[in-house]
């Protein structure tokens, strides 16, 4: 099925077909573009779009177990946000921390549980959950949008770390990208995943704790989207909980499903989110070199998703699964 | 007890007399005619939300002055949701505690025009604040955003002085708002009369602080020797000082911002070197105008609408050399103060 570099065109589904086209704006940004091609450049490539891969990484273990989590960017922003503030009003470090780790669990687990046993949709529940970190963060715990680093904290030194002149945020990335590669390769959990979310019921018929596995993909959800809203904070020396309202819940998913991780689940893994990542990045990075106008950035980027769904639809029509199960 | 309740009665009478004695002074019609014409109207501040420096500081004095004159003051919080603003005017105008005076922060030049007319129809009177919008209210405080674009790029010219390379980059907010689109115009007509300086990238933020670290990561990459930037936000140029900064181009590249003249978002930024130059608007006076228009308003017996008042904050580029402790507000000490209460 996963066909990268394969020729036959039979063969070629939709990560292969954003695969092609994130390669030949590479080269063509690479000839065209001066600058493109200078390792600084790259960097920053990666660098642009590793926060993005790394919720989108925590969002691709969800859809593969057919469910989605559209509380992650709310979880991203507010958790950092009430650490921030708990800091700045004078709580010490460590249990500020602690505070923040126990509300990113609870929320994961509320997620996971309202979707694995009292059967509420994946999309209702995280949407509402969601509103409400936001809500209640925004009105209850913080007093204003921006909510700035303490100076010296290790999260303002986290920003400025750097091996070999690459920022961490790209080693995060990369870490995390191969441990989830890992755990969905390699572990029992991360194979039953699959099965989970290609069929739940046979999942469970066969004795898979369908239910606990569940549960534990939305508290890594939250907490990789913890990791996702450090690193922001790290780079900007402050969080906006403005991000909420912002297209980045959308730009994550879209990141999973145009690397080719299907909304019905049980398809694709951590390959499909680099390859997802990689056409994203390359293409913000050409856009802005040229300066392409915002308004018309966003019409690119969204011509190009539709004429790679297009592609994949006519060369691989929907099948008798398909049409049974059904997309999200 | 019996002396008490002399002494009591005493100087209660004492007190009756010294204020019916001297009726003559009394008669300055003045505090009368305000008292009437203010007493008990209703003020309410619709901003773009509540959870941002400019927003709480034109509470905090807003609601001083209204308390202070026995009105009713209140806010909605739209949360930036253009959608749920409507609906916070929508109810507004139609609930039986319809403001006297309504002041809007407008998302954009045309989106609430519709509403501002009705609400002018029921009798309230409109002010718009800050952004300006398609729309005869009854008056605008706040920027001249294309002198406000002027004065950033004298500033980002100062800051690269005659022997630079000469080159500025621009972070734009975004094509639809008002305040990106007249700033950009100023910046235009200042770079005009000075051919020698040159705009070699101008991408949007969308007001994002991400988002504008991305592009100004890139500039920076494909025009290392940049020097100045102007960010159209001071909400957002922290993503453009953290581009700088991860460049390693602090001190050579001069970061122009504007923004409420908050001390934290502002001043402390100046003072540490992240920014070169920040347009600040006086906070405190734009309020206290805000103030003025409202009492003249509420006094003048005029139907809404009737009048149309432009009222330009002065605005001022602050450097570092010319940073002064009064030169921003305080909003922790605003806060602290609301606490105490």
């Amino acid at each position: 099925m996963n066909a990268i570099g394969r020729p036959s065109l039979r063969s070629l589904n939709q990560e292969g077909i954003v695969f092609a086209i994130a390669v030949v704006l590479f080269v063509a940004a690479a000839i065209g573009l001066p600058g493109f091609i200078d390792p600084n450049n790259l960097v920053a490539i990666v660098r642009s779009v590793s926060v993005l891969g790394i919720l989108a990484l925590g969002m691709a273990v969800v859809i593969i177990g057919r469910g989605i989590d559209l509380s992650a960017v709310a979880i991203m922003a507010m958790s950092v946000a009430w650490y921030l503030q708990l800091l700045n009003t004078g709580t010490p470090d460590g249990l500020a921390f602690a505070y923040v780790l126990a509300g990113v669990l609870a929320i994961g687990l509320l997620n996971g549980f309202l979707v694995a046993y009292a059967d509420v949709p994946a999309i209702f529940v995280t949407l509402a959950t969601g509103s409400f970190v936001f809500g209640y963060v925004r009105s209850q715990l913080i007093t204003q949008d921006a909510v700035p680093v303490p100076q010296g904290h290790w999260v303002e030194l986290l920003g400025g770390l750097r091996f070999l002149d690459i920022p961490i945020e790209v080693f995060v990335f990369a870490g995390l990208a191969f441990l989830f590669f890992l755990f969905l390769r390699y572990t029992k959990w991360g194979r039953y995943i699959y099965f989970a979310g290609d069929n739940p019921v046979a999942a469970r018929n066969i004795g898979i704790p369908v239910r606990p596995m569940l549960v534990l993909r939305y508290v890594l959800s939250a907490f990789v989207a913890l990791i996702a809203g450090l690193l922001t904070a790290a780079s900007l020396h402050s969080i906006n909980t403005r991000i909420v309202n912002s297209t980045l819940l959308y730009d994550i998913v879209l990141v999973a499903v145009i690397g080719g991780i299907g909304l019905s689940g049980g398809r694709g893994g951590v390959r499909n989110v680099l390859v997802g990542a990689a056409l994203i990045g390359i293409l913000l990075n050409a856009m802005t070199i040229i300066d392409i106008p915002l308004l018309y950035q966003n019409l690119i980027k969204a011509a190009i998703l539709l004429g790679a769904i297009i592609v994949d639809g006519i060369i691989n029509p929907r099948d008798e699964q398909t049409a049974q199960q059904g997309d999200i | 007890m019996k002396p008490i309740r002399t002494l009591m009665a005493a100087a209660t009478a004492l007190a009756v007399t010294a204020f019916v004695a001297p009726t003559f002074a009394a008669d300055d019609p003045g505090p009368a005619a305000y008292a009437q014409a203010l007493k008990g109207k209703r003020v309410m501040l619709v901003p773009l939300a509540m959870g941002f420096d400019l927003a709480q500081g034109w509470a905090h004095y807003l609601k001083k002055e209204v308390d202070a004159w026995g009105g009713t003051f209140e806010t909605r919080d739209p949360n930036w949701v253009v959608d749920a603003g409507a609906q916070a005017i929508t109810d507004a105008i139609s609930s039986d505690t319809r403001p006297d005076v309504l002041i809007i922060h407008a998302p954009d030049l045309n989106s609430y025009s519709k509403l501002m007319k009705k609400a002018q129809a029921a009798g309230t009177y409109v002010i718009l604040v800050d952004n300006p919008a398609n729309f005869p209210a009854d008056a605008f405080v706040g920027s001249d955003w294309d002198r406000l674009g002027q004065l950033e790029a004298e500033a980002a010219i100062k800051g690269c002085g005659e022997n630079s390379s000469k080159k500025i980059g621009l972070v734009q907010g975004d094509q639809a708002n008002s305040s990106s689109l007249y700033q950009y115009a100023g910046i235009m007509k200042v770079l005009d009369k000075h051919p020698d300086f040159k705009v070699v990238a101008k991408p949007d933020s969308n007001w994002d602080a991400t988002t504008s670290r991305n592009v100004t990561t890139t500039m920076l990459q494909q025009n290392p020797d940049i020097c100045s930037i102007i960010d159209f936000w001071d909400g957002d140029a922290t993503g453009a000082s953290a581009a700088i900064r991860d460049a390693k181009l602090d001190g050579k590249v001069f970061l122009v911002t504007t923004g409420g003249g908050e001390k934290a978002a502002d001043c402390d930024k100046l003072q540490d070197g992240t920014y070169g130059a920040v347009v600040m608007t006086d906070l405190a006076r734009q309020s206290g105008d805000m103030n003025a228009i409202i009492k003249f308003l509420l006094q003048s017996g005029q139907p809404a609408g009737t009048s149309h008042t432009y009222i330009y904050t002065l605005e001022k580029a602050t450097t570092k050399a010319d940073l002064k402790p009064e030169s921003c507000w305080d909003l922790k000490a605003l806060q602290a103060e609301a606490a105490a209460k």
